[in-house]
């Protein structure tokens, strides 16, 4: 375990408020760097960070340009976001979208030629950025045969894209 | 400084103020309806669009009951039996108003109470005030005002949230939700992005400065994400005056727990328990302040980790960032040294709030005229902040927070409970 290999485990020292920690050491060739996963998370989650939130301002910037028009007009939004979320999707589509099925889940993508809709690609990259992250560091945490945390891994990832799917759904 | 805290407080009021005004305006319907009903709080006179709150005209007891009329339209199509939205009875008026053409129920009793008469119909009255043709969003003020006030004062949040350490969904939650028109299920869904774009915007440097822990926090997260799913299911769920009362009870206790909890910067954790040991949840980082590597290990795991159940569906169920919950539970039960809570508890969010952030997006909850001015406010907030950081005084700044934290759960309990407030 590369936590281990690098971070030995402290013995019983105790901390001490005023003094800082008895714990601790000078030592300038101690290495306090993160592990290869952490560092590898790091920089998958930068990236998705990144890309995300570029989209999201491109894709809102040409939302308020009506560069492609949205599927619901700006200066309807006041008396829309006023109701519950459900009535909401269900005043859009009768006003505006006229879909045989209310937005709810994935279905924003079937619209993405709408400006307002667009936007949410970035949401949904920025949203999906960890599940990524996770998928990054499984590989090195069987590597290392690190049984528990690949465990860990492995329950987010489902937990992440049972949350993404849609499939777990609120009635309303 | 004094002049910067000036400025501080001079901003934070005027932020204040401007979320506070419109509402008076236009929010005719204080707290949240029934579920089940559209709510439109404001009071038709002769068919004219007019925004009227509690404040301005006085409704009648069945509305005041409700707080929120539900838009007729769709309120009748619901007594008729439609689950959702009736295209052939046009369920949905094209302004809002009370359009008596589009009722097509055979509901007379409906029509009746759009032209304002006492229908003897107790359930219709119970969720229907008046003829509802005044827009609750504001309709007379135009739409670029919110979205406006939005990006400027989440800014102010963001400068405010990073001078005192908290995260941006616990203010931007109870504020929001309290002072503007929308629906709290679209500030919940906004606050959780809001929450999310702060922490992975903090993650990749706390993880690469080894100061936010994935050993730590992998475990953690699996609990709290788990449950932030349950709690945005429950939140979405509840009606909504239970939810705002509720949201309101959770930020009264959260200012007892700013006010009350003590900090450890380095706690003392005489051993690591069994199941840290089994986990590695240990590590070392350096400390600048020392000018060396501090070594750290945790102990309670098993409660901590339980703890972590409840924080997890508040998160998910209110919308709000956990990071007030998250330290004092790392730092003080767990007995991480306060660099590293604080850290991981960031990064820890970028987690929990993806889970609970999917709930909300896929049920529709995300309207990016709400969510992007709020996330570039509080981004570019946090940035000046960080750098008004060096010069202010944190303590100063921390009571403000409190205090504006006070205030929003207050206003949530009222709203919630439909009780008048002092705004």
């Amino acid at each position: 375990m590369d936590n281990q290999e690098r971070n030995p485990e402290p013995g019983r020292e105790t901390m001490d408020e005023k003094e800082g920690p008895r714990s601790s050491s000078e030592d300038p060739s101690i290495d306090t760097g993160a592990n290869e996963e952490q560092l590898l998370y790091a920089k998958i989650l930068a990236v998705g960070m990144y890309f995300g939130l570029g989209i999201l301002l491109v894709t809102f910037c040409l939302y308020l340009l009506g560069i492609p028009g949205p599927g619901v007009p700006i200066e309807e939004l006041p008396r829309l976001w006023t109701l519950r979320a459900h009535e909401y999707l269900e005043a859009v589509n009768h006003q505006f979208l006229h879909r045989e099925e209310l937005l709810t889940g994935w279905r924003w993508v079937f619209v993405l030629n709408r400006g307002d809709y667009l936007n949410f690609v970035g949401i949904a990259v920025l949203a999906a950025v960890t599940i990524v992250c996770y998928m990054g560091v499984l590989p090195k945490l069987l590597k290392k045969r690190d049984w528990i945390y690949a465990g860990i891994a492995v329950l987010e990832i489902v937990i992440l894209l049972l949350a993404a799917s849609g499939v777990v759904s609120v009635g309303h | 400084m004094t002049r910067l805290s000036s400025c501080i407080r001079v901003l934070a009021v005027l932020t204040l103020l401007c979320a506070v005004k419109p509402p008076l305006v236009v929010a005719g319907g204080e707290g949240g309806g029934r579920d089940g009903a559209l709510r439109a709080p404001g009071v038709s006179v002769s068919g004219a669009l007019r925004v009227a709150g509690p404040e301005h005209t006085a409704p009648t007891p069945a509305a005041s009951s409700n707080h929120e009329a539900p838009i007729p339209a769709l309120a009748a199509a619901r007594r008729s039996g439609a689950s959702s939205w009736d295209v052939r009875t046009g369920g949905y008026p094209e302004r809002a108003a009370p359009a008596p053409e589009v009722e097509t129920t055979g509901d007379q009793h409906h029509a009746g109470a759009q032209e304002g008469e006492a229908t003897g119909d107790q359930d219709h009255a119970a969720g229907v005030q008046q003829p509802a043709t005044g827009m609750p969003g504001g309709e007379d003020t135009p739409w670029w005002v919110w979205p406006l006030s939005l990006f400027v004062l989440t800014f102010v949040m963001g400068i405010l949230a990073a001078l005192g350490g908290v995260g941006g969904g616990v203010l931007y939650v109870p504020i929001v939700s309290g002072f503007f028109p929308f629906h709290l299920d679209f500030v919940r869904g906004a606050g959780l992005l809001v929450a999310l774009s702060g922490a992975l915007a903090a993650g990749p440097g706390f993880l690469r400065m080894n100061l936010a822990s994935l050993r730590l926090a992998m475990p953690v997260a699996l609990i709290a994400s788990t449950c932030a799913i349950a709690g945005a299911m429950v939140g979405l769920s509840l009606p909504t005056n239970v939810t705002q009362t509720a949201l309101g009870a959770t930020i009264l206790g959260i200012v007892i727990l700013m006010i009350t909890a003590k900090k450890s910067t380095f706690p003392d954790v005489p051993e690591s328990d069994r199941l840290s040991s089994v986990l590695g949840i240990y590590g070392i980082y350096t400390e600048a302040s020392l000018g060396r590597a501090v070594n750290w290990k945790v102990h309670r795991t098993l409660p901590g980790l339980i703890l972590f159940i409840g924080i997890g569906f508040a998160a998910g169920m209110f919308g709000l960032g956990a990071g007030w919950a998250n330290v004092p539970v790392l730092n003080l039960v767990m007995g991480a040294p306060l660099k590293i809570s604080v850290a991981t508890s960031k990064f820890l969010l970028s987690i929990t709030d993806t889970s609970a952030a999917w709930i909300y997006m896929n049920q529709g909850c995300v309207i990016p005229m709400m969510v992007v001015p709020s996330l570039v406010g509080i981004m570019l907030g946090s940035f000046i902040g960080v750098r008004i950081l060096r010069v202010a005084k944190p303590t100063f700044v921390r009571w403000i927070v409190i205090v504006m934290l006070l205030f929003a759960g207050a206003k949530a309990i009222t709203k919630g409970l439909g009780l008048p407030f002092i705004v």
